[in-house]
């Protein structure tokens, strides 16, 4: 086709397209197929056959965020490692050693982390 | 007629066979699944529509397509019927990447070249990756736009246990990664040619056991489906969702598991190559699709004998097991390569 870069976009794109058409498709023959009925009871909230009684979006458990940053810690950490591991036969050893040094840095954090109970959940 | 425009059909006919070719399986597949499972229970499972049942899957989805679908008056109009494109569409571009059969080389059909991948592309593992991330957008964003307590508790939970389980995954692929020297799917394929223990589920059996763990978790079956929790949190995030944006959800599910399976396949399981050199006449794409079939198979058997966790002990497990696990894996593998080379 025309150039490798485009290559893979005009092929991503096709794929993206696909996927959408078809989940587009799907919900349009419902909307032709299906039954509408109106029914201000129907809309409510699902909390089983109560009335609910406040919105559900209360503050949550901090827990969630903590593991959320950790997670984009370690994300990022993994994201350095790859460029890493793909040349890992051309660099040898002394490539191993740093990379060592940046894991053990960082598995102070995850030791720190453990220690702070981020992992305990009640 | 010249190669661009040649390559360019060979594209449609290829995005479009994979595509038919995936739905179609995830029909039969959903079958499969009430059928083992009435099997590991000692029931029947479907048995009227169709041979021994065996039309189940057509009959929900025309039941699907003709339910009322309900949106409910206090939820996030545009995010909750977002949501379920966002759980579908990422399992396509995953497909992309993976190569089904021999690429490059000599013109091989008609005296063009035929690649058997969609996308030859160099980043094809971290697009996988990726996708995984995106699909943690869409049971977080369907959990929190339903605007009820059930869908956000399941929405948050499966956030959580998807985000902890992916850097598992992503420390485990590194061996992958370390062994081919490449983060091409087409190449990691390569690296694997031969007979079956030339494979890397032999070197990497903790990075193939750690991977395939965390994408039970990724795919939100059992054990680790607490994010539908049914005794407890009724649908987790799915509560709200009605008719066929739900059955987008279950069929996302679904097309993911095939994806995921064939993820796996090529990784650790050689890909299109046969078990042995001499069964090498058998063409690439069904030696594929055996494997897809039988790492099904085994995310289904795993999913009704083992029950599920609770939700501390899935954290722990991810966190305190697996992530130092992994990194173990990529420590060994890291120093057996630059040492042996």
């Amino acid at each position: 086709m025309v150039s490798p870069t485009i290559d893979l976009v005009i092929e991503f794109a096709l794929m993206l397209a696909i996927g959408a058409a078809m989940a587009i498709l799907f919900l349009f023959i419902s909307h032709l197929l299906a039954p509408k009925s109106k029914n201000p009871n129907k809309d409510q909230p699902y909390e089983c056959g109560v009335v609910p009684e406040s919105d559900a979006r209360a503050p949550m458990n901090v827990h969630y965020y903590l593991v959320a940053v950790l997670f984009v810690l370690f994300d990022l950490e993994a994201v350095f490692i790859y460029p890493w591991a793909i040349s890992l036969r051309e660099l040898g050893t002394s490539a191993l050693v740093e990379m060592f040094v940046f894991i053990v840095i960082l598995l102070v954090g995850y030791f720190y982390a453990w220690k702070k109970g981020v992992f305990e959940w009640e | 007629m010249n190669d661009a425009i040649a390559q360019l059909i060979f594209l449609i006919i290829k995005a479009a066979l994979m595509s038919i070719l995936v739905v179609t399986l995830v029909a039969f597949i959903i079958y499969f699944e009430r059928k083992f499972a009435g099997f590991f229970q000692g029931r029947v499972g479907p048995t009227y529509l169709g041979p021994a049942g065996a039309f189940q899957s057509f009959g929900d989805i025309f039941k699907l397509l003709s339910k009322e679908d309900i949106i409910p008056a206090e939820a996030d109009k545009r995010v909750f019927k977002l949501a379920p494109y966002v759980m579908f569409i990422p399992a396509f571009l995953v497909m992309a990447v993976l190569p089904f059969g021999p690429v490059g080389g000599t013109p091989n059909l008609f005296g063009y070249r035929f690649d058997y991948v969609i996308a030859n592309f160099d980043s094809g593992l971290v697009l996988l990756l990726a996708m995984g991330g995106i699909a943690v957008y869409g049971v977080v964003l369907a959990g929190w736009s339903s605007n009820n307590k059930f869908s956000l508790l399941g929405g948050l939970r499966a956030g959580a246990q998807m985000i902890s389980y992916e850097l598992a995954m992503g420390f485990a692929v590194v061996g992958v990664m370390v062994m081919a020297g490449s983060m091409n799917m087409v190449k990691i394929v390569e690296g694997q040619s031969g007979n079956f223990w030339d494979w890397y589920w032999a070197p990497q059996l903790v990075g193939g056991i750690i991977f395939f763990i965390a994408s039970l978790a990724e795919l939100n079956r059992t054990p680790f489906d607490l994010a539908e929790a049914e005794q407890e949190l009724v649908a987790g995030y799915l509560t709200e969702y009605s008719g066929m944006r739900w059955g987008l959800f279950m069929f996302a599910e679904y097309v993911n598991l095939v994806v995921v399976s064939g993820i796996v396949s090529t990784l650790y399981f050689g890909g299109w190559h046969a078990p042995f050199t001499v069964l090498d006449f058998i063409p690439g794409p069904v030696w594929l699709l055996i494997k897809i079939m039988i790492m099904v198979f085994i995310y289904m058997w795993v999913r009704w004998t083992i029950f599920r966790y609770r939700y501390n002990q899935l954290m722990s497990m991810g966190w305190k097991v697996l992530l130092p696990l992994s990194i173990a894996n990529l420590a060994v593998t890291a120093i057996v390569i630059a040492i042996v080379g």
